[in-house]
């Protein structure tokens, strides 16, 4: 069989056998914890029967995760150009960021919704936070590992710094810079569900995703919990496409990541 | 053009690299610099070049200090050092761009390069779609473009294949005619040392001295041809001698 056959249908058949067993599992269960497990049927029924409140919901988790992952990368570019200028304030802070890296940024939601007030700001603060580290850890070593070849190139030519910062440096960082936003992408929905969860609820626009699934919940609505699941997956999953198409934009002509069009 | 007076050259406080070097380079000359590993060829290049300081005596670049007379230097590197995101046109035109030159004097000399090294019509590669000669051709035509007056190469051609690495040594001593710049020129193969020069300077290693400079006095332009000639043959066992000698003095 051609391969590119065997690309389709190998990962169909998993998704087939994946959901099979699914309703198998489902119709195991006796009838007392049939609630326990709803099947992708319930989840796919509970999805059109909420599609209104979903979706306003999904709207406001997007516009936190957006504007979160958005300042973030604005931020851990700005703050990585700073470290990568000077060794100095490198060697001062790099360790603070890695320690600050293994913060459950989540414990500290109830206490920022005290300080900024509940809801955009909070989702957004917190989306920010959890973004953040690996976008500037990835970008200041992207900004660092340049070439040291070409670095002795731009000297003998007496660029300036300025020069070699941006017709040089940043240009060699950008795929590491992309494969911090690649992480970054996949936090970001997520963050912004944790901090729905805990700073969403009060706010006036009727919360987001992580909101919904707290009333979810509590009413027992399992299916219509599995559905916000499913929800923030795609979510998920429409920001990362996004961040690979502007890597293939900006990469796909030079990177050697990807494959060669020509020789 | 170049002057060396008893130049002293060690890295921090480890061994002298250099020691006692001296020299005087005249314009036009293509002097060839062979030896052992470890016996400074690439620190002397960078002394040249202004990258790295003196340990003691004097380098004079026509009279100057190496770092002032930067703008008349171009370096080619063992590595094609070639910014993999520009194209082979923006690659060329870095120098110039640095320099801050006018977008048409920056077309106007990319454009003579490239023809120079035979790579017009491949403006719009990138550098991953050129083998490895064409891609050295690219970073010739990049130090050519400022045009030099000092041509600092360092193994150039060491990675490529036999074949193309002729190619370019005759390729090199073509332009050479029709520009007129002294060069220096880091080499681990005598018959690559002996087909370019007209100088050739044989450097024992540990510390790095200058063992015994020769002439070689085979007339320019210098073809493939060069290459069958009694005399060329005879140079190149000479030097090969010469070069076992100083190795065996190293080890």
């Amino acid at each position: 069989m051609p391969r590119k056959l065997l690309n389709v249908l190998l990962p169909a058949a998993t998704g087939t056998l994946f959901i099979a067993a699914w309703y198998a599992v489902c119709f195991s269960l006796n009838e007392d914890n049939r609630f326990l497990l709803p099947t992708p049927g319930e989840v796919l029924g509970a999805l059109r029967d909420n599609q209104d409140t979903l979706a306003h919901a999904t709207l406001n988790t997007a516009e936190g995760a957006l504007l979160g992952f958005a300042l973030s990368a604005a931020v851990s570019f700005a703050l990585a150009l700073g470290l990568s200028l000077s060794s100095l304030v490198r060697v001062s802070l790099y360790p603070y960021l890695m320690i600050l890296q293994m913060m459950p940024v989540i414990v500290f939601a109830p206490i920022l919704v005290l300080w900024v007030g509940p809801g955009l700001k909070s989702v957004t603060i917190i989306t920010f936070l959890i973004c953040f580290f690996p976008l500037v850890v990835n970008t200041t070593q992207g900004l660092v590992s340049t070439d040291h070849n070409l670095v002795d190139l731009f000297k003998m030519y007496r660029a300036t710094k300025w020069q070699e910062i941006f017709l040089l440096r940043v240009p060699a960082a950008l795929p590491y810079f992309f494969t911090g936003l690649r992480i970054a992408a996949v936090l970001a929905p997520i963050g912004a569900l944790v901090g729905d969860y805990t700073a969403g609820s009060s706010a006036g626009d009727g919360g987001g995703l992580g909101f919904q699934a707290i009333i979810y919940s509590s009413q027992a609505e399992y299916p219509a919990l599995f559905a916000t699941a499913a929800v923030t997956c795609v979510l998920g999953f429409i920001l990362v496409a996004a961040v690979l198409a502007l890597n293939w934009l900006a990469l796909h002509q030079w990177h050697d990541s990807f494959e060669r069009t020509d020789k | 053009m170049v002057e060396f007076r008893d130049v002293d050259k060690r890295y921090g406080n480890g061994p002298l690299v250099l020691e006692r070097i001296n020299f005087s380079a005249q314009p036009n000359d293509f002097i060839g610099l062979i030896g052992p590993s470890g016996c400074g060829k690439s620190t002397l290049l960078k002394l040249i070049a202004g990258l790295s300081p003196v340990t003691a005596g004097a380098i004079a670049i026509e009279g100057a200090a190496p770092a002032t007379a930067a703008n008349n230097l171009a370096f080619i590197f063992q590595e094609p050092t070639l910014l993999p995101w520009l194209t082979v046109a923006k690659n060329v035109e870095v120098p110039l761009r640095l320099r801050l030159a006018s977008a048409a004097h920056r077309r106007e000399t990319r454009k003579n390069a490239l023809a120079l090294v035979g790579l017009a019509g491949r403006e719009n590669s990138y550098p991953r779609q050129l083998s490895g000669g064409q891609k050295m051709r690219v970073s010739i035509a990049r130090a050519l473009s400022i045009a030099p007056k000092l041509l600092l190469l360092d193994e150039p051609f060491g990675a490529l294949d036999e074949i193309t690495r002729g190619h370019l040594n005759e390729e090199l001593l073509a332009i050479r005619q029709r520009q007129a710049w002294t060069a220096f020129f880091v080499t681990h193969s005598v018959a690559e040392a002996v087909f370019l020069s007209n100088r050739l300077f044989v450097l024992s290693a540990n510390p790095g001295r200058l063992h015994r400079e020769l002439r070689i006095d085979l007339p320019y332009p210098r073809t493939a041809d060069t290459r069958q000639s009694r005399d060329y043959q005879q140079l190149v066992a000479e030097v090969s001698r010469l070069l076992r000698s100083v190795e065996t003095i190293a080890a």
